[in-house]
């Protein structure tokens, strides 16, 4: 009766066949798709790439992705921190359904989302009819769009923090109030130390999600190549003029920084299993 | 700095952590908060650091009212029950941290925080440790360095949550008596929450029993276990055999076992309660009680031999426990099975709903009777 | 607080057992993260109410139970349900490789696991787009078997499945690593087989964590466009998703239409969203044994 194995699907042929099957729909799901990403856009060799890449209206749409992530990380960097503290440290009544409601984002869809904004701030809404009143148009524009990649984005620095902090606990912060430290400095010597790198990819994760939103921003964009047009909805538009080199090597640039996502990810939680040893980056106090 | 403790209530829920407690406690002393999980020590420990607030009643420090006062600026001195070291501060900027938290006009220099810091490190015996990270450190270790912290700011007042309960048996004793020895020097009113009874008496100068929100008693460890004042107080300090049972004739009767309770003239439900050390084992009954028991176990280990006895023809909750000297057992040699009889030296007796103890002296009787022989 | 401290009189409490913050920035954090809710969260969906309640019950009705409309939710509930079974099952199977074996390459699939997450939904779709088209290089393959993917709803079921399988695998995986190794083992010594232990010792353990990443990523797949649009050929009535409904009732300027179709499908979202955190709550707290 005793097979020699310990725990369930410890046999070899278990073992194999799971781990084949696994690796089989990993590389088909996952792997495969990111090379295809590559390959199509050097299919037409490195000059045509650089020459995509280049393109007036692809650098238009890089330097307006980069500057709706540049204004959108900020923002929900604090937004996450501060709800993150606000939640772990403290009990108050609606503290669940605070804790819920972040969770918002992640349920509706994008282009609900895109609506969502459309209807508050377009020229027909209550407060875009007010604001157009005064001259200010936020919807088919730059600002319209960091609006809606805030919305989608906010869950991200908060979903990785809470969980982490909330296992952390606040004796350390308390020892640091016992000690008479000020709320500045005890965030700044031992809250952020703890956090840094769930912090980090939280950020990272808040940034390609930014960089690749879609449905969102084409409701409220109004994609006028060269002006509201961000990176991928200029994939999108050259996709459907049939410039699929074209399209793929924009969609190159967006899938390069999902890979650096990942590879922060995987550097963050090899660092977070790691306990603290010698002496790494000594601060200077 | 003494502490006073003014009709501190406080609820979690509908949960009464505490009840209406007023405490003294006495400057330069060091107090012990004794009492089982649940009994509201660490919530009075944590109030009166300013940790958790009071629903009603005042703490005063040498006579102010510091209940509104922020922890901040309570200035005193708090060990964690898990440490709460920084992990990503070295062992010196862990005990520096304090220090460089003063408001500019009173931090000292950094040479002179540099200093402080040294003698503290050589205060906890870690010199050589200054540069390592909480994890890097024992169980041991940490816990001074936890106190160092602590005390860096020359606090008048130090306060400890369960300071050795995370620590294994030898380290604690060590520690135990490293902060007796270091309390002793410095003289600083300290409180410490223990559920170990052992620990508290051994380390305190005073002694508060607590239970349920409550405070039972409070006393010297001398006193407190030689005159508990409840039952609960009796219960919780150190090992207790109990008879219960009814009082007839001047004797505490149940089953086959009574005790004589001479003078004793209300006939009542009682409860006698004996230390293993004041009860003597004996082949046959004597003639002011038959406790007929069996032995269950022998324990060898340690300065004296701990016999643990299961009554035979009666009935008591828990086991008997009766204490002998090495060499009274290597002359009698009680082994498991046997059957033996309790003889009482001394006991106290609880009667109905009367929560003080009346003191039973057989021994005094004894002699008294032998001298009219 | 100073100003109470210094107050000189001394009644009992001057805090009216309201609890003072040990901690600091209370009125900060909470201040922000209120604000901020209001402001990007619940000011929006607010927008939403104004808009649909400006509508007749008649127009709203009549709206949101037009056939393609209709159409469109069935192709989506079915589409959204078939891919978060597919990912149940394959998402278990993954997370049980990367938490029970030892094999070469294992942090990188662990790695490749969040790939979705991390990358563009409009990449996504053109790349299985590209796939899957009938020259490319698994739709090459297909179309020998009969198998048609690209432009038709089980296109849709792809795109789903790929944008939301790591919600299922990161669901499961903290679970299965928690499974005490001591459990199986009494089991197996008492001479219960594989797959005995499996059902009776590990999934009663296992399921409410797969429930909850198999209802997140039914979810997840209810509200997904970009992805899809590329691959599904949104022919109407056929491989139209209520999302992509939605974006043409706007395109056509139609805001009430886009806004009658976008609250069924929100209320939806968010009755499943709140549903999980219950569900979730609760299976916690009997775990954790509060």
């Amino acid at each position: 009766m005793d097979t020699g194995h310990r725990r369930v699907g410890d046999q070899p042929w278990v073992r194999r066949t799971l781990i084949g099957i696994a690796l089989l729909v990993a590389l088909f799901m996952l792997v495969i798709p990111v090379v295809v990403i590559f390959a199509e856009a050097f299919s037409a060799g490195w000059s045509t790439f650089a020459g995509n890449v280049t393109d007036e209206y692809t650098v238009h749409a890089i330097g307006l992705t980069l500057f709706v992530a540049a204004l959108t990380v900020p923002l929900n960097l604090v937004f996450g921190t501060a709800l993150a503290w606000s939640v772990t440290r403290f009990r108050f009544p609606g503290r669940k359904l605070l804790i819920t409601l972040i969770d918002i984002p992640f349920a509706v869809s994008p282009v609900i989302a895109g609506l969502l904004y459309l209807l508050l701030y377009g020229r027909n809404g209550w407060l875009g009819g007010w604001l157009a009143s005064h001259d200010v148009q936020l919807m088919f524009s730059w600002p319209g769009i960091v609006m809606v990649t805030v919305f989608v984005t906010c869950p991200f620095v908060a979903r990785e923090l809470i969980p982490l902090m909330q296992q952390q606990g606040s004796e350390e912060e308390e020892a640091g109030v016992v000690l008479g430290a000020s709320g500045w400095r005890i965030f700044r010597k031992i809250t952020l130390p703890n956090i840094k790198w769930a912090l980090i990819y939280g950020v990272v994760l808040t940034n390609a999600r930014a960089v690749g939103e879609f449905g969102a921003v084409s409701v409220v964009s109004g994609n006028v190549r060269g002006e509201t047009n961000t990176l991928p909805l200029h994939v999108e538009l050259l996709y459907q003029d049939y410039n699929v080199v074209g399209a793929f090597a924009s969609a190159s640039l967006l899938a390069a920084i999902a890979m650096l996502t990942l590879v922060v990810k995987a550097f963050v939680e090899w660092r977070q299993s790691r306990p603290i040893v010698s002496t790494p980056e000594k601060e200077v106090s | 700095m003494s502490i006073t403790i003014d009709q501190i209530s406080k609820t979690f829920g509908r949960f009464h952590a505490l009840r209406d407690v007023a405490l003294d406690i006495p400057e330069g002393k060091l107090t012990a908060l004794l009492g089982p999980s649940g009994s509201g020590k660490t919530t009075l420990l944590r109030i009166i650091a300013g940790l958790e607030s009071s629903d009603s009643g005042r703490i005063l420090f040498g006579g102010e009212d510091v209940s509104n006062l922020h922890v901040r600026d309570r200035n005193i001195g708090f060990v964690f029950q898990h440490y709460a070291l920084f992990r990503h501060l070295t062992v010196a900027e862990n005990i520096a941290f304090g220090l460089e938290s003063l408001p500019r006009k009173q931090r000292p220099s950094k040479a002179e925080i540099r200093q402080r810091v040294e003698k503290l490190l050589e205060m906890i015996q870690l010199p050589q440790l200054a540069d390592r990270y909480p994890a890097q450190l024992s169980g041991g270790q940490k816990q001074r360095v936890a106190l160092a912290r602590a005390l860096a700011t020359q606090p008048r007042i130090l306060l400890l949550d369960e300071p050795f309960g995370a620590l294994d048996a030898k380290v604690r004793k060590d520690l135990r008596r490293w902060l007796r020895a270091l309390h002793d020097e410095f003289h600083f009113t300290s409180i410490f929450v223990t559920h170990d009874q052992e620990e508290a008496l051994e380390l305190s100068d005073q002694v508060v029993v607590m239970s349920q929100g409550q405070v039972e008693q409070v006393n010297t460890p001398t006193e407190l276990y030689a005159k508990p004042e409840s039952r609960f107080v009796f219960d919780f300090l150190g090992h207790v055999n109990v008879l219960s049972g009814a009082v007839k004739n001047q004797k505490l009767a149940q089953g086959d076992a009574w005790v004589s309770l001479p003078g004793h003239r209300s006939e009542q439900e009682a409860q006698l309660y004996l230390r293993p050390h004041e009860v003597h084992l004996a082949r046959a009954p004597s003639v002011h009680a038959r406790l007929p028991l069996r032995i269950d176990a022998v324990s060898l280990i340690g300065s004296e031999v701990r016999i643990e006895l299961v009554p035979e023809g009666w009935h008591s909750e828990e086991i008997w426990e009766i204490g002998m000297s090495h060499n009274e057992f290597a002359q009698q040699n009680p082994s498991r099975g046997e059957l033996w009889f309790a003889v009482p030296d001394v006991g106290h007796l609880f009667s109905g709903d009367n929560s003080q103890p009346k003191t039973v002296d057989w021994q005094y009787a004894e002699a008294a009777n032998a001298c009219n022989m | 607080m100073s100003a109470s401290a210094n107050s000189g009189v001394a009644p009992v409490r001057r805090f009216s057992g309201r609890s003072k913050r040990v901690l600091p920035g209370f009125g900060l954090s909470l201040g922000i993260s209120l604000f901020f809710v209001s402001l990007v969260l619940l000011l929006p969906l607010s927008g939403l109410v104004v808009e649909t309640s400006g509508m007749s019950w008649d127009q709203f009705w009549f709206t949101i139970t037009d056939p393609r409309v209709v159409e469109s939710y069935k192709v989506t509930l079915w589409t959204a349900f078939a891919a978060s079974v597919f990912n149940g099952f394959f998402g278990l199977l993954l997370a049980w490789i990367l938490v029970r074996y030892e094999f070469p390459g294992k942090r990188i699939v662990d790695a490749f696991v969040d790939l979705p997450f991390a990358l563009p939904t409009a990449v996504a779709g053109i790349t299985l787009a590209t796939l899957f088209a009938q020259n490319g290089w698994y739709g090459q393959w297909l179309a020998k078997l009969g198998i048609e993917v690209a432009f038709t709803p089980l296109g849709i079921v792809v795109a789903m499945a790929f944008t939301s399988i790591p919600f299922v695998v990161r669901t499961v995986q903290p679970v299965l690593e928690e499974l005490s190794p001591a459990d199986e083992e009494a089991a197996v010594s008492l001479g219960a087989s594989d797959g005995r232990v499996f059902r009776k010792v590990i999934f009663p353990s296992l399921w409410p964590a797969l429930v909850t990443g198999v209802a997140l990523s039914f979810t997840r797949s209810l509200g997904e466009f970009g992805a899809i649009i590329f691959i599904a050929g949104n022919t109407p009535y056929v491989s139209e998703v209520t999302s992509l409904m939605v974006f043409i009732r706007l395109q056509e300027y139609d805001y009430a239409a886009a806004s009658a179709i976008a609250s069924v499908v929100l209320l939806a979202s968010l009755v499943l969203l709140f549903a999980i955190n219950l569900w979730q709550g609760r299976y916690l707290r009997r775990l954790e044994g509060r």
